[in-house]
């Protein structure tokens, strides 16, 4: 197979890390939803819990960018 | 028309070629935004603290709410054991808060989207971690590669994923805060070029975008700085308090 296709579909796959990130957005957002409405008045407290975690998992996504552009063009 | 989005990467040199045994010593457009980052923060405290009242003024109660702000967050996550190293977590804080923010101006160099920056800045603080782990705890900071209640059987390959984590700390930090202010400049100039060529007509969509996508990055901006300094943090605790 020619490198320059070979190159295309590695940073295709890389992207497939993206899965998780959605998969843990969800869960993170979803359960701070869920807990907020049983019980609103801790909510306000963990909302910098929340972004933290949410930063954390963006992070995850943005090294799935960084294999994928180390792909494309370091290589 | 549409410009290269990787453009506003580029370091270019400001003045004369400076070179020591043909080590690159040029003030860059990233030296430059540095140095504007720092005045910048002098100037707030400065401002902030020039005139100290019981009942204050409002740059000081902006200052009062950074300090307190930092300060609440190193005592929640590394206890009070941590408290001499607030002047540092404040600064490593200020600063790469500053650069995000600096960075998001229009024809502004953002210098967090150097992977050499920040890859500075994680190794310094994973260096001096270690040091001050070993300094407090002796050669008992090994401690840290083995954590207790695993099964023997288990012991040598959780002993191995720890000191590859460990390892990894400076990397994973610095790789974090340099993707996501790379990915947002690009993204931001990206759906700026769509405003471009789509023009008058329509050219709306992608620029009411680009005005949320600023938003959020500003948000990022902000949540990449704190997170680094309650990663500082967290290494930091664990150095300093290490019963388990």
């Amino acid at each position: 197979m020619e490198l320059a296709a070979a190159k295309m579909i590695g940073a295709g796959l890389a992207a497939i890390a993206l899965a998780g990130v959605g998969i843990g957005m969800g869960t993170i957002f979803g359960n701070y939803l869920s807990a907020a409405i049983r019980n609103p008045s801790a909510a306000q407290k963990q909302f910098p819990t929340l972004l933290l975690g949410f930063a954390l998992t963006e992070a995850i996504g943005l090294f799935a960018l960084v294999i994928a552009l180390l792909i494309l063009f370091a290589f | 028309m549409a410009t290269n989005p990787m453009q506003q990467f580029e370091v270019h040199r400001i003045g004369p070629h400076l070179s020591l045994n043909g080590t690159d010593l040029s003030f860059t457009n990233s030296s430059l935004f540095m140095l504007i980052s720092s005045i910048l923060i002098i100037i707030f405290f400065i401002a902030g603290t020039r005139k100290v009242n019981i009942v204050p003024s409002k740059i000081q109660l902006l200052n009062e709410l950074v300090f307190n702000f930092i300060s609440k967050m190193i005592n929640e996550t590394a206890g009070p054991n941590a408290r001499p190293y607030f002047p540092f977590i404040l600064t490593i804080f200020l600063f790469i808060l500053t650069l995000n923010m600096v960075g998001l101006l229009p024809y502004a160099f953002t210098v967090t989207s150097q992977i050499i920056i920040t890859f500075f800045l994680a190794t310094a603080i994973f260096i001096g971690v270690t040091i001050i782990g070993f300094a407090k705890n002796g050669i008992g900071f090994l401690k840290i590669f083995a954590p207790s209640g695993v099964p023997i059987f288990l012991f040598p390959i959780i002993v191995a994923i720890e000191i590859i984590s460990f390892l990894s700390r400076p990397i994973s930090l610095s790789v974090r805060l340099f993707a996501n202010m790379l990915a947002g400049h690009t993204m931001l100039k990206v759906f700026g070029g769509f405003v471009v060529s789509l023009g008058i007509v329509g050219g709306w969509l992608p620029l009411s975008f680009s005005v949320a996508l600023t938003a959020l990055e500003i948000l990022v901006a902000f949540l990449q700085a704190y997170v680094f300094a309650v990663l500082s943090c967290i290494y930091l605790n664990d150095a300093l308090n290490m019963h388990h």
